[in-house]
């Protein structure tokens, strides 16, 4: 179990309870936070779930492997903490993980 | 939809019209076969699949009856053999623009290439929309599309000696490259970051051309457009490092990938509830009688957007569509394990 909080985009914090296993997008849709889309339901195949990773937390979530990083290829305003929310699995490790939700998906 | 009649001599005929070649498109083919109607199928992508194929070939699908395990492009792969005795003709890199009801009640389909086909009845299995390109994010595009900014290209002598930016890292971004570098006055490829999708010989044709200072590479997001009354003339390029760096462009061309858009089928006169086309659910027809809709595209009470529930409506659809053509026919309901004459048209 993670809490997860997430900041959308006029900066309003949403906090979650998320199980470990789940990915940090379906806690997201499942808590209904605006601003993740999550078209493709985690494929990895539309690039609607970008979400930034707080700085603290970059070392923590890892890097996005090729595919995600393909697809990240698609979303607006990519920058180097930009991940696909999709492809980040809850541990405990990540109890606390902070993301920002863009303004828009693609 | 209008009313008119069919005049013009190149007019494809078929009986059925079926709008997208997605899952559930494909295996309509099968059940309108069994009843002995033809089918033509038009798709804006250039293969079949919809978005098994375009969004997710090499993923696994769980929840196909029989098939524990099958990728998108093996489902679409399986549903072409299926479908090959009832030899469908298949048009690609079309777009359906428009329905017209025509006075003897069949339809006259008109497509964006300007061909026409009639057909008897028509079935929407459209799917999410039709896979358009997606807009990159960069303020004022819209400004500027179809007079300098394009997302295909139709002929390559519209892109001589311009000055050509090119934005994405993927198939076409390079194969465009490729083939408009000899004939631009410049050009830059401008990429997010410096590892390409494509094929990994384009790419190195495309280092080719950069290290003989044929081409320019840009690593970087585009920032920002300029030029007047739609006319671009130069574009700024933010680079890794956050600087902007200023390059001639009198045309773009970015390729950010396919979404899908409902498109025209929103101007053919047929109810729609929240982009999706309304449908009852013993006949799947939409408020115009002879038009039919299957798979995504269409809503009813408890609609479930899987291919197993599309290949359900796909059957009904059939047997309603057959008695919209042939109303005084008597159709016998058959099992193809059973019935030698459904045997003899699947040639087994
Ligand atoms: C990542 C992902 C995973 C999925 N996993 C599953 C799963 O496990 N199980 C499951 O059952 N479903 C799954 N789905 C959903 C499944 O893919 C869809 O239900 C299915 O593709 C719908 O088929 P369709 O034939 O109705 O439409 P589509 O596959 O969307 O095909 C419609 C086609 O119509 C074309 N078209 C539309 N309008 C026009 C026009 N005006 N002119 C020309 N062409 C047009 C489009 O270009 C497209 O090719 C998944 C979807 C995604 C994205
Ligand atoms: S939900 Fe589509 S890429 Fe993450």
């Amino acid at each position: 179990m993670a809490k997860i909080t997430y900041i959308t985009h006029d900066g309003t914090q949403h906090a979650v309870d998320a199980p470990n296993g789940s990915t940090v997008m379906e806690n997201a849709i499942k808590n209904a936070v605006p601003g993740i889309e999550a078209e493709c339901g985690g494929a990895c195949a539309c690039a609607t779930c970008h979400v930034y990773v707080d700085e603290a937390w970059t070392q923590k979530t890892g890097e996005p492997e090729a595919m995600e990083e393909d697809m990240l290829d698609f979303a607006y305003e990519v920058q180097p903490n930009s991940r696909l929310s999709c492809q980040i699995k809850v541990t405990d490790e990540l109890d606390g993980l902070v993301v920002r939700v863009p303004e828009r998906q693609a | 939809m209008g009313t008119a009649t069919a005049q013009s001599d190149d007019i494809t005929e078929t009986d059925i019209v079926i709008v997208g070649a997605g899952p559930v498109g494909l295996f309509a083919v099968f059940e309108l076969g069994l009843l002995d109607l033809k089918c033509r199928l038009i798709d804006i992508l250039d293969r079949p699949g919809g978005q098994c194929t375009e969004l997710y070939p090499e993923k696994p699908i769980y929840d196909i009856p029989a098939w524990p395990e099958i990728s998108g492009q093996g489902l679409t792969d399986r549903l072409m053999e299926q479908i090959a005795p009832f030899d469908p003709q298949f048009q690609f890199n079309t777009m359906v623009t428009a329905l017209e009801r025509l006075e003897d009640g069949s339809f006259l389909v008109s497509t964006d290439d300007g061909t026409k086909v009639s057909a008897k009845v028509v079935v929407v299995a459209a799917g999410g929309g039709s896979f358009q390109p997606k807009r990159p994010p960069i303020a004022g595009i819209e400004a500027f599309e179809g007079k300098s900014v394009f997302y295909s290209v139709r002929r390559m002598e519209d892109f001589r000696d311009h000055d050509i930016v090119i934005v994405g890292g993927g198939d076409s971004a390079l194969d465009w490259t490729l083939a408009l570098a000899p004939v631009a006055r410049s050009l830059s490829l401008v990429h997010r970051r410096d590892a390409f999708r494509g094929a990994p010989d384009s790419v190195n044709k495309m280092r080719a051309l950069v290290d003989a200072g044929q081409i320019d590479l840009h690593i970087g997001q585009v920032a920002h457009l300029s030029g007047t009354d739609g006319q671009l003339d130069r574009i700024s390029i933010k680079d890794k490092g956050g600087d902007l760096v200023d390059v001639a462009c009198t045309r773009m061309l970015p390729f950010f990938g396919l979404t899908m858009k409902l498109g025209p089928i929103a101007e053919w006169g047929i109810n729609l509830n929240e982009n999706l086309i309304s449908v009852d659910t013993e006949k799947f027809q939409t408020s115009e009688p002879g038009i039919f809709a299957i798979g995504d595209i269409n809503t009813y009470p408890g609609k479930l957007k899987l291919i197993l529930s599309g290949f359900h409506e796909a059957a009904l659809m059939a047997h309603a569509a057959k008695k919209h053509i042939a109303p005084d026919e008597r159709i016998v309901f058959q099992y193809t394990t059973s019935s030698t004459s459904l045997q003899k048209k699947l040639g087994v």
